[in-house]
């Protein structure tokens, strides 16, 4: 079983990116349970949402507490909640939404011990303004947990978003995850050729 | 067809293919995606004939079902926590009347402290009001109770209520096989009502009885309740016939077989049970899960022959009866009357407090070494017990519990689980 957990604001669109992320993949057969964490539903206030993925029925309704992926929707939450919690050491992804480095967010020491290639960030924010025309950064953010994961196919996660949203608003929401799918992608290209 | 989608927008699909002709609801979480789909389809013609009815509170949304099923149309409502609580009334009249609506509860806690996530506080406070109680342990099973439900309600002619857990499941994506209008036309007879208001042969419904035939009206009740339980497991069998599917039925084992220990529970906490019991049958643990799906009519006879044989029993449950503890495991020990077996009442998943395999298994290996106590509360912050306990010793004016505890918890939007 693969465990994601999605931390952002309320407003941010946290609990329908882990909604498509499940489209995503049952789209590809799997199974896939996804669920908000239910309470603080306020604009701005911390949101978490939760995707699990596996090849069986899924009957586990515990919170994700150790989850294999972490998706980062709002840089500013980093020093306000305990959002690395029980990530899984060493094995664990990190995607951010940030036009920052890990150095520059000031959490270089603690992701020393991940393997490079499963940390990221993605300026999602800034491709959904570009795209979206609205700073909306889930869909992105799919594109680029796509990429550095390989769990997910693009075209499932281009599916996802058109199950949930439809017309141009569903089409500029694909346009700014493909964006983001190619600079992860062109950025772990990069990485690998520097190592 | 297999589809991803919420709960909520499940069972909002498999409602509409029973063709219900009035829906009338109140607005409340976590029930509210229910009737707002429904409602969206009433609207857009997908689901008729069928008359949407706002109305203003949950005490006119249950009369209005009393009244449209009376008139002989299919009815339905949904509702949870404080807003079935404001229909009670109303319920007792529903289920005294004998008619058979279908309404979704969707499990929340009740206040006070006012709190808006799950437990089966809401479901549990109306255990003896005369409805059939059905649980789901997923959306799946959510998804076919209703279409179950309408059958049974209609040959009995009784109310059921279909309980899901509030978020856990309502609001939860997961992959369903939505039936089809054929399969569900095969299984759902168009409803025959046993008593309606038609001009052509005037009836009244609601008569005042006295202590001549009070009693054996209500025993009336209670025998078509105890029909029930002839009927549901033939209803399940009939439904896996034509859906194909196992969905339903009284009570349903899991690795009871040879288990010297049993956990009892009912919804959506099956789940992380039974994943919890895989792992410690893997270590070569001899444990095993019973779910309770009929809650009401409570199925004594099927509980009793697979708990029986094990030497003690777990009861774990969403609800707290004050001053006494469990409720299912007091239903529970009327059916294990006089056979000798260790019984154990766990309180868990109060307001939302998530239910954690680690949990799980501590607790378990508790049991299993008998050094449980008799009456547990999972998970329980002794500390900040002890602290207003303290506090109300010390001082005459202690303050409101509830505020005073939420100053020592500190902030909870910094936690993750």
């Amino acid at each position: 079983m693969f465990q994601i957990r999605l931390h952002g604001r309320g407003g941010q669109g946290v609990v329908t990116g882990a909604e498509m992320l499940s489209i995503a993949a049952f789209l590809q057969g799997r199974h896939a349970q996804a669920f908000p964490s239910f309470g603080s539903e306020r604009t701005g206030a911390p949101v978490v949402a939760y995707c699990r993925i596996d090849d069986k029925e899924i009957r586990l309704r515990e919170p994700i507490m150790e989850p294999d992926a972490l998706i980062i929707q709002d840089p500013t939450l980093l020093h306000q909640v305990d959002l690395f919690s029980g990530l899984k050491p060493r094995d664990g992804y990190i995607l951010i939404n940030t036009t920052r480095s890990f150095d520059e967010l000031g959490i270089a020491d603690f992701v020393s011990g991940f393997r490079p290639a499963r940390l990221c960030t993605v300026p999602a924010t800034e491709l959904a303004v570009k795209h979206v025309g609205r700073p909306l950064p889930n869909a992105a953010l799919l594109g680029g947990f796509a990429a550095v994961t390989g769990l997910l196919e693009l075209k499932s996660v281009a599916a996802a978003i058109r199950d949930k949203f439809s017309g141009r608003v569903a089409e500029a929401n694909v346009a700014a995850a493909t964006a983001a799918y190619e600079t992860v992608r062109q950025e772990m290209k990069e990485a690998a050729s520097h190592a | 067809m297999l589809k991803q989608i919420e709960g909520s927008h499940g069972v909002a699909e498999a409602v509409a293919l029973c063709r219900p002709e009035v829906i009338c609801a109140y607005p409340i979480s976590p029930q509210t995606h229910i009737v707002e789909a429904l409602g969206e389809m009433v609207k857009s013609g997908e689901l008729a004939p069928c008359e949407f009815i706002n109305v203003e509170s949950e005490f006119s949304a249950m009369s209005v079902a009393i009244g449209a099923s009376a008139a002989g149309a299919r009815a339905y409502t949904a509702t949870a926590s404080q807003g079935l609580l404001y229909m009670v009334e109303a319920m007792f009249n529903a289920a005294g009347l004998g008619l058979p609506i279908v309404m979704t509860v969707a499990n929340r806690a009740i206040g006070a402290p006012i709190n808006i996530w799950n437990d089966h506080s809401d479901s549990m406070s109306q255990r003896d009001c005369g409805w059939i109680q059905l649980f789901a342990e997923n959306n799946q099973e959510a998804l076919d109770l209703h279409i179950q439900a309408f059958r049974l309600g209609e040959e009995l002619s009784l109310p059921v209520m279909v309980c899901m857990d509030g978020f856990i499941l309502t609001h939860a994506y997961e992959r369903l096989d939505l039936p089809t209008r054929e399969q569900v036309a095969a299984y759902l007879p168009p409803y025959e009502p046993r008593q309606v208001l038609d001009p052509r042969e005037p009836v009244s419904i609601g008569a005042m009885v006295g202590p001549e035939a009070f009693a054996e009206v209500r025993y009336l009740a209670h025998a078509k309740q105890m029909q029930a339980l002839e009927l549901i497991p033939q209803h399940a069998r009939e439904f896996q016939r034509i859906f194909g599917r196992d969905s339903g039925g009284l009570v349903r084992g899991y690795r009871t077989e040879d288990a010297a220990t049993i956990v009892v529970a009912l919804g959506s906490v099956l789940g992380t049970i039974k994943d919890t019991v895989d792992e410690m049958r893997e270590q070569g643990h001899r444990i095993g899960v019973l779910g309770v799906t009929s809650f009401r009519p409570f199925p004594l006879a099927e509980v009793r022959r697979i708990l029986a044989p094990a030497q003690r029993v777990v009861v774990l449950e969403k609800a707290l009866a004050v001053g006494i503890g469990g409720i299912l495991s007091a239903n529970v020990r009327m059916a294990l009357s006089g056979v000798q077996l260790h019984g154990y009442t766990v309180i868990a998943g109060l307001g939302g407090r998530p239910i954690t395999r680690k949990s799980l298994h501590k607790l378990f290996r508790e049991a299993e070494r008998d050094e449980l106590e008799p009456l547990t509360f999972l998970d329980l912050d002794w500390n900040l017990v002890n602290r207003v306990l303290e506090r109300e010793k010390q001082r005459r004016r202690s303050g409101p519990i509830a505020e005073t505890i939420l100053r020592d918890v500190g902030v909870v939007g910094a936690r993750v689980g």
